[in-house]
């Protein structure tokens, strides 16, 4: 089980997931246009450090954050 | 020093903030100190920002402008705002000291538009007291979309 947390603006609560790699979030989220749409925009990190690609192993307890569009200052 | 990156609920005390990071280093024989102060403009009918940080991603990216700075003897301090911050006030402040003026004037720009560009941080205005994502004025993060079609 990982752990999916949605940051900022995307404005959810914290999901487990039954999945064994990054890309397989694609299938959890396949159906959901709500999620969708932020997806499209989204960095993603696991255990906070942020990714550039999908072919990532997840082990239990490992933490994927989704990051929208930001803008500090 | 202590921690040179601090976080603060509301509104930024801009003097005692930049004060003290001042005072912390005027004997350390850097010749240049330039700071940047943001401030929350009167625009779009907004009654203020509102901001929320990610801090374990905000550290990790700090943490590597801090060793970039060092490289050039260089320190770069920052300070930004969580939750509300009314119009007029300060939301974020970074500085910048180093032996020489050209390497902190080179470095606060670069600084402030990594910050822009990369630190997880989100804005929303306040409008009739409720927070509006900044969607317009906000920027993608590298590698943004890998979840997407």
């Amino acid at each position: 089980m990982a752990i999916v947390e949605f940051l900022g603006p995307i404005n959810r609560e914290a999901i487990d997931v039954d999945i064994a790699n990054l890309c397989e979030l694609k299938e959890v989220f396949k159906d959901d246009k709500e999620i969708q749409k932020w997806l499209e925009h989204s960095a993603i990190a696991v255990n906070d450090t942020m990714v550039s690609h999908l072919n990532i192993p997840l082990l239990s307890k490992d933490k994927v954050s989704l990051l929208p569009p930001v803008c500090g200052g | 020093m202590d921690n040179l990156l601090k976080l603060y609920h509301g509104s930024l005390n801009v003097n005692s903030i930049v004060n003290h990071w001042y005072d912390s280093l005027h004997n350390e024989n850097f010749g240049a100190f330039i700071s940047f102060i943001g401030t929350v403009r009167n625009e779009n009918k907004i009654e203020g920002l509102s901001f929320d940080i990610y801090e374990p991603i905000l550290d990790s990216w700090f943490d590597k402008w801090q060793e970039k700075a060092k490289k050039q003897d260089a320190i770069v301090f920052m300070a930004h705002s969580i939750g509300d911050v009314p119009l007029h006030k300060s939301s974020y402040i970074s500085a910048v000291c180093s032996p020489k003026r050209k390497t902190a004037l080179k470095m606060i720009d670069e600084f402030v538009e990594d910050f822009k560009a990369s630190a997880p941080i989100w804005k929303y205005d306040i409008i009739d007291g409720k927070r509006i994502y900044a969607e317009d004025r906000s920027t993608a993060l590298p590698n943004s979309g890998l979840l997407g079609k």
